[in-house]
């Protein structure tokens, strides 16, 4: 059985390093570089996890988080998200919007790989 | 012919009936009826004490010798009363509710009751107004020696007629001008008596004229075509003179001292002066109606050399119209006589007031001043001065001979009374009138009245002759007639030109210059605005006097309105009827001292009570001092005020400060929260990638190649970007150095689009206008070939044309060297055109991988090389503006 992730993030080169990392893993990776459509694209590409920068042209990735979880099969979706704001504000926010996992930017590239299982892990559980 | 006798006869039963007018008027008045003596008539028929002898008879010999230019001491006083009427109410206002007894005390009064000022009024007056008494006696001698000159008796001496004359009058205005001591009270008798005179003199005049037009010209027509025909119908118009004369007996219309003592202390009714307003130049229009015909005819009637200022007489004598000529006599006795006790009244009242009483009061320093002591002192004192008055007046008659012409003395005492209308004037209207500036004002412009037209014109040489040909000391712009040069004006011209605008001139700069005491704006207040707060007071009595005198100083101390609403309330507790001055009951008193203690403490309060209803030995001058005090307590209290406002106005800047240190903190944050992103992105890639060139086995060469680049790319975008902080705080901090050179724009131009086309792979055409491009710039070149780099990789960048194409075109645009940078491109969308040189400001998906400082950084650089940089909007494409001065151009050549 083949595992989505869509990542949506606007940085070619860390689009680049997290799709290489995680095609390695056996995920199906597909991408998106937009905040103002990132809703419509989640809810059509019904991936398995979201991986959600919060710097998004168009929409920030808050928005994007708070709007998804409005939507009831998206309540238990998991979602990373990256930042690269890195204060206690943002992962406080992230944290009301519904994220299931907030990290700072730059990332350990083991460490996305551990958040990534640990996340598919428990949501294949439920 | 009428006897000298018969004249003397005729002459002393006039006089009999004045006094016995006078007395019946005042008996009258004493019972309180005569209802008819405080009517508007009787006003303006006092009033026309302004028409002395000398225009009874002397308008007549003035038509003789200058033609119409007599008309102009009508004219004056008509203007006056037709246009200034609401100033001639506000100073009876002032007059009645200051209680002023003269118009030396109204100005002392002004200007803080400076006895200085009263005095120098005072001498002033006196020195105008004694050869104005002896012009009347003057007057009435001559006319007596006409009919003495048909005397066969031979009885008649000049000398001792004028005697008589002189001390029948200063009797007939101490029996009646000083029977009160309250000067401000109103002399009933007096003036019924001189209403009566008015009344003799326009008959007696209009009788003349009558008679000499139907009687002696033949008609109306023939008189007209005999003035026509004469030369009085051909004398010119002299615009300087005319002007100055109906000025200058408007000035002396308002500042008289028997004008002010009939118009405003004798006042009763402020509605009167409406009336006066019409009926008082219908008087003058007829006192001047026949002085022309009279003029003609006596010029052609009577010899060669005859005296015109006695055509009045002599005509209707030549024709042997003895009665008529008997009445015009009485007519002329009026007018001299009129003027003479009024004018003594006055001048009195200002001399005893002002000049002996302080000097007698020094004098009994120390003693306590009993009330009844004072009374009897006044009295004699004004008795006295009325003597030693009418005593001037017949001296400088005696001295003088008589010889001139009686117009030109009239005009002389007139110059020198109105150098009182600037301080007199200023005063009603003006607040910051001083004391000072009064004084200054007045003595230039006495000194210059006595300088340019008073010793002058005496004979006998007071001053040498060669003073007035060469000026004193051989100073020639300071020869009395002509003064600063200016030559050839007639010298009455000259002197009221210079003595009153210098006059005015002085009295406003010394006005600004000084400050007055406390006092004097006190009564400076109350004289502007008098209509504001005066109740107009009416029927004085002894009491209700007193209650005046409490309100004038409870006004001073708790101020105008909570003082006049406290009496009014009094007012009306005790007779139920409000707008009428309280009792002063002893209940009353009490209530007042209280509602004063407030203010200035118990002690005081009770002493400033008894000083006015009697009994306390508190001087005038104590009091006075602590109304002085009171206002310098406002005014400390005014000024901190201004500091209260002061603080909350700096407490305001503190805030204002604050919130913008808060909002420049917040800025700070944003922008820290900015660079932090900036330089975590590319350091993720970096990261990531080292990562998986360490962690992952078997990476194809291909691989390892692509990675290393991004990683490469990524460390020098980390540079740039921290280049262009560190460029972006220097040029924000204000500590960069410019390192001004000079070249072509065209050169700097050419280095910038070939460095700038170096530095990238995408290809831009870049279309110039070399003509356009010539322009010698004095500048720091590599800033701002540093800004022109930007622009151009930021449209390499952006240009989302096909064929992108750049247009670079200079040009002069008002004193600035402006070079346009415009693409081919969508340009950037309105809403973003304002935020794209803020720090950080990226439109649309980076397609550069730009920190978004770039604009940031030329917007400072410009802005320091003293242009700007601006979006240029609607363009087509993404359009900036490079603007520099042109100063800079011009410093290069």
């Amino acid at each position: 059985m083949s595992r989505k992730v869509l990542l949506i993030e606007d940085e070619p080169n860390i689009t680049e390093a997290i799709r290489f990392l995680l095609t390695r893993e056996g995920w199906q990776v597909e991408t998106h570089a937009e905040g103002t459509d990132a809703v419509q694209v989640i809810l059509s590409a019904q991936p398995d996890l979201v991986i959600l920068d919060v710097m998004l042209p168009g929409k920030s990735g808050m928005d994007v988080l708070r709007d998804l979880r409005e939507h009831d099969q998206m309540k238990a979706l998991p979602v990373l998200m990256l930042t690269a704001r890195g204060q206690s504000r943002d992962r406080e926010m992230a944290e009301k919007a519904g994220v299931s996992r907030f990290m700072t930017k730059p990332f350990s590239n083991t460490e996305v790989l551990t958040a990534v299982r640990d996340l598919h892990a428990q949501a294949s559980q439920s | 012919m009428a006897t000298l006798n018969v004249l003397i006869l005729v002459c002393l039963g006039y006089v009999v009936l004045l006094f016995s007018v006078a007395f019946a008027a005042d008996r009258v008045a004493a019972r309180g009826g005569g209802k008819w003596l405080r009517s508007p008539l009787i006003y303006t028929l006092s009033l026309s004490i302004y028409c002395t002898a000398w225009t009874f008879y002397g308008a007549v010999g003035n038509a003789a010798r200058s033609g119409l230019e007599f008309v102009t001491i009508y004219l004056g006083p008509t203007l006056v009363m037709v246009s200034w009427w609401w100033g001639l109410r506000k100073l009876v206002r002032i007059g009645r509710s200051q209680r002023v007894t003269s118009i030396a005390d109204l100005i002392s009064s002004r200007y803080g009751k400076s006895n200085t000022l009263a005095v120098c009024v005072t001498i002033l007056a006196v020195l105008g107004g004694t050869p104005y008494i002896a012009l009347q006696l003057q007057s009435i001698t001559l006319s007596f020696s006409i009919f003495a000159e048909a005397d066969p008796t031979g009885l008649y001496r000049e000398g001792s007629s004028v005697f008589w004359v002189a001390a029948g009058l200063a009797v007939f205005a101490i029996l009646f001008g000083t029977r009160n001591l309250d000067a401000n009270e109103r002399h009933h008798g007096v003036v019924t008596a001189i209403a009566l005179e008015s009344v003799v003199k326009l008959f007696a005049l209009l009788a003349v004229g009558i008679f000499v037009v139907w009687g002696v010209a033949g008609g109306l027509g023939p008189m007209l075509d005999q003035i026509d025909a004469s030369e009085i119908g051909q004398w010119h118009v002299d615009a300087g003179r005319w002007t100055t004369f109906i000025f200058l007996s408007a000035a002396a219309f308002v500042c008289l001292p028997r004008m002010f003592q009939v118009m405003v202390v004798e006042n009763d009714d402020e509605s009167h002066l409406r009336t006066a307003a019409w009926a008082f130049p219908l008087y003058l229009l007829l006192m001047s109606l026949f002085v022309v015909p009279i003029a003609v005819v006596g010029l052609d009637l009577l010899p060669e050399g005859s005296n015109p200022d006695l055509f009045v007489l002599t005509v209707p004598l030549s024709q042997g119209n003895d009665w008529l000529a008997m009445l015009s006599f009485i007519g002329g006795f009026s007018s001299a006589t009129s003027m003479v006790i009024v004018t003594a009244m006055a001048l009195s009242t200002m001399v005893s007031n002002h000049l002996v009483m302080p000097i007698w009061l020094n004098t009994q320093e120390g003693t306590a001043s009993v009330s009844g002591d004072v009374r009897t002192i006044v009295l004699m004192a004004r008795r006295v001065s009325i003597a030693v008055i009418m005593a001037l007046g017949y001296f400088y008659y005696r001295l003088s001979g008589g010889g001139a012409a009686l117009a030109s003395i009239g005009l002389v005492a007139f110059a020198g009374i109105s150098q009182i209308l600037p301080a007199l004037v200023g005063g009603l209207f003006w607040r910051g009138a001083t004391r000072t500036g009064a004084l200054v004002g007045l003595s230039v412009g006495f000194f210059l009245w006595i300088y340019t037209l008073l010793l002058p014109g005496m004979e006998g040489g007071i001053i040498p002759a060669s003073v007035i040909e060469h000026g004193p000391f051989g100073w020639g712009w300071l020869r009395p007639q002509a003064l600063f040069g200016i030559e050839g004006i007639d010298p009455m011209v000259h002197t009221v030109m210079w003595s009153l605008s210098l006059n005015t001139i002085a009295f406003c700069v010394a006005s600004m210059l000084s400050f007055p005491s406390p006092l004097e704006r006190l009564q400076g207040a109350q004289f502007v605005n008098v209509f504001d707060h005066s109740v107009s007071a009416r029927g004085w009595t002894g009491s209700v006097a007193q209650s005046e005198d409490l309100m004038i100083m409870t006004q001073r101390i708790l101020g105008t309105i909570p003082a006049q609403e406290f009496f009014q309330a009094e007012a009306e507790r005790q007779n139920g009827r409000p707008g009428r001055l309280p009792e002063p009951t002893p209940q009353f008193l009490e209530r007042l001292e209280r509602e004063l203690s407030g203010s200035v403490g118990a002690a005081t309060a009770h002493a400033m009570i008894g000083q006015i209803v009697g009994g306390a030995s508190v001087s005038v001058e104590d009091l006075l001092a602590v109304a002085d005090e009171s206002a310098q307590m406002l005014e400390y209290s005014s000024q901190l005020e201004a500091k209260s406002a002061e603080l909350s106005r700096t407490a305001r800047q503190l805030r204002e400060a604050n919130a913008k240190l808060t909002q420049v903190s917040m800025q700070k944050d944003a922008f820290l929260s900015q660079v932090s992103h900036e330089l975590r992105t590319p350091m993720t890639s970096i990261r990531a990638f080292s990562e998986i060139m360490r962690d992952t086995e078997g990476l194809s060469a291909e691989e390892q190649t692509r990675y290393a680049a991004i990683i490469h790319d990524e460390a020098l975008r980390l540079t740039r970007l921290l280049d262009d902080l560190l460029d972006l705080s220097v040029l924000e901090s204000g500590q960069v150095s410019l390192n001004m050179g000079e070249a072509t724009l065209s050169d700097v131009l050419n280095r910038a689009v070939s460095s700038a086309l170096a530095g990238s792979d995408r290809k831009i055409g870049v279309r110039r206008v070399r003509a356009s491009e010539r322009i010698p710039l004095h500048t720091d070149l590599d800033r701002l070939g540093q800004v022109f780099i930007n622009l151009i990789s930021n449209a390499q960048k952006y240009c989302d044309a096909v064929e992108p194409v750049l247009t670079i075109s200079a040009h002069d645009v008002g004193g600035q060297v402006v070079i346009d940078f415009i693409d081919n491109g969508d340009g950037i969308p309105p809403e973003a055109q304002s935020l794209v040189f803020e720090k950080f400001a990226r439109v649309g998906p980076d397609k550069a991988g730009g920190a978004g400082l770039g604009l940031a950084i030329c917007r400072e650089i410009m802005q320091r090389l003293g242009g700007e940089v601006t979006y240029l909007p609607g363009q087509g494409g993404a359009a900036f503006r490079v603007s520099l001065p042109l100063a800079y151009r011009q410093a290069a050549q």
